[in-house]
């Protein structure tokens, strides 16, 4: 069981939760539980079964992209978090 | 070191060892960009975004400068426009500090100021249509702009190359990716092994806002594939090292140095023994005294209290 962390802008299809548990070994395996629950996150988050390119995910503070992509291995009580990719701080 | 104006007195800043906050068996140093004319890195930026310009003709004689920006880029393109003759717009969120929206006008730079619900998306989104509607105005651009990365390939890249040649990694922060492109693509050149780690600053919830996350922004200038990691650093975790750094090694540094020497820590554990990591520090803390990052009292409740606030 995995934590995800929901960016504000999803919070409304996840019942308003800022982290909710998904089941899944790898990424890939938990985005697609955490969907398979919530609909609507599914065009949100994915494309092809990928996450969006505008959408940053982390595991343990990493982004997956430099780890093992969807494949990443989620460790036991490791938070996976959603981010929307932002421009900038104000530099 | 003499120079003819403060816009030739860029660059040449202090590579600095952290010898009491380095792991043992590592050597981190810290690149110290609030040595430059304005205090940032971004005298760098605004140089070449400008130079640049005036070399390709998009910038002529007394036209008008306009930029998305709330800070450095904003204090150091100002300064520059100062000094070559061009009148300069700044666009930036409403929440920006007073501290900052002074002496952006101090420099002489026009303000206009963008939605603070759209945070640094929202200035970006204003500049753009301002500059459609008036062709006389000139936008560099450093979210889209090459020279924006060129100027870290030509000067911030060469510089840690000739003061650690042996370099085994670099960590930039993650703000307009102009850093980590140009001062990584450099560095793999000199030597295809050196690491490229990316700081990524954790905004808090009111920055992301209520924006969807196809607005999410990927700026033009950044090269994901240069990097070899990119690490996400919360406020707290930055707001620490910030807080370590000056207390222990005696440098007071803006709160994305702090991100950056964090990953630099981190990155240590999958390095091999003996290797030098630069983190970069963008700027000092002189210009966040206002944010309150370094107010006495409990670091977690401050990194609370500030999360809104302490990268924008």
């Amino acid at each position: 069981m995995a934590v995800v962390r929901i960016p504000t802008v999803l919070r409304p299809h996840v019942g308003g939760e800022a982290r909710v548990e998904a089941d899944g070994a790898t990424v890939g395996e938990v985005l697609a539980t955490l969907v398979a629950g919530n609909p609507a996150l599914e065009e949100r988050l994915l494309e092809d079964g990928k996450v969006r390119g505008y959408v940053n995910v982390f595991v343990d503070d990493e982004d997956i992209r430099y780890l093992d992509g969807e494949a990443t291995v989620v460790p036991a009580g490791v938070e996976i978090s959603i981010m929307p990719a932002v421009a900038g701080g104000a530099r | 070191m003499r120079f003819g104006d403060i816009s030739q007195a860029i660059g040449a800043t202090p590579l600095v060892g952290l010898p009491r906050l380095s792991p043992p068996g590592y050597e981190i140093l810290l690149k110290l960009e609030g040595h430059n004319p304005t205090g940032s890195v971004k005298d760098r930026v605004a140089a070449f975004l400008i130079r640049e310009a005036e070399r390709s003709g998009a910038l002529q004689p007394g036209q008008r400068v306009l930029e998305p920006t709330s800070g450095n880029t904003g204090i150091a393109l100002a300064a520059i426009c100062r000094v070559r003759g061009y009148p300069l717009t700044c666009v930036m969120p409403e929440n920006t500090s007073d501290e900052r929206k002074q002496t952006l006008t101090m420099f002489g730079a026009d303000i206009v100021l963008s939605p603070a619900t759209e945070g640094s998306n929202g200035s970006v989104r204003v500049a753009r249509e301002m500059a459609a509607a008036d062709p006389d105005v000139f936008m560099p651009f450093q979210y889209g702009n090459t020279a924006n990365a060129l100027a870290h390939h030509e000067t911030t890249a060469p510089e840690i190359i000739a003061d650690l040649p042996d370099i085994t990694a670099f960590v930039g922060g993650l703000g307009t990716g102009g850093t980590v492109t140009g001062v990584g693509k450099r560095l793999k050149r000199w030597n295809p092994d050196i690491r490229i780690y990316a700081a990524e600053p954790e905004y808090g919830d009111l920055v992301y806002g209520l924006r969807n996350l196809d607005e999410g922004y990927v700026p033009e200038v950044l090269d994901l594939d240069v990097l070899d990691g990119r690490i996400k650093v919360d406020s707290l975790r930055a707001l620490e090292m910030t807080r370590r750094l000056v207390a222990e090694e005696g440098i007071f540094a803006g709160v994305s140095t702090g991100a950056s020497l964090a990953v630099a820590i981190r990155v240590c554990g999958r390095l091999p023994e003996g290797s030098k990591v630069v983190a970069f520090s963008p700027d000092g803390g002189w210009k966040y005294l206002s944010t309150g990052a370094y107010a006495p009292g409990d670091v977690k409740e401050i990194a609370t209290a500030i999360s809104g606030t302490l990268w924008a």
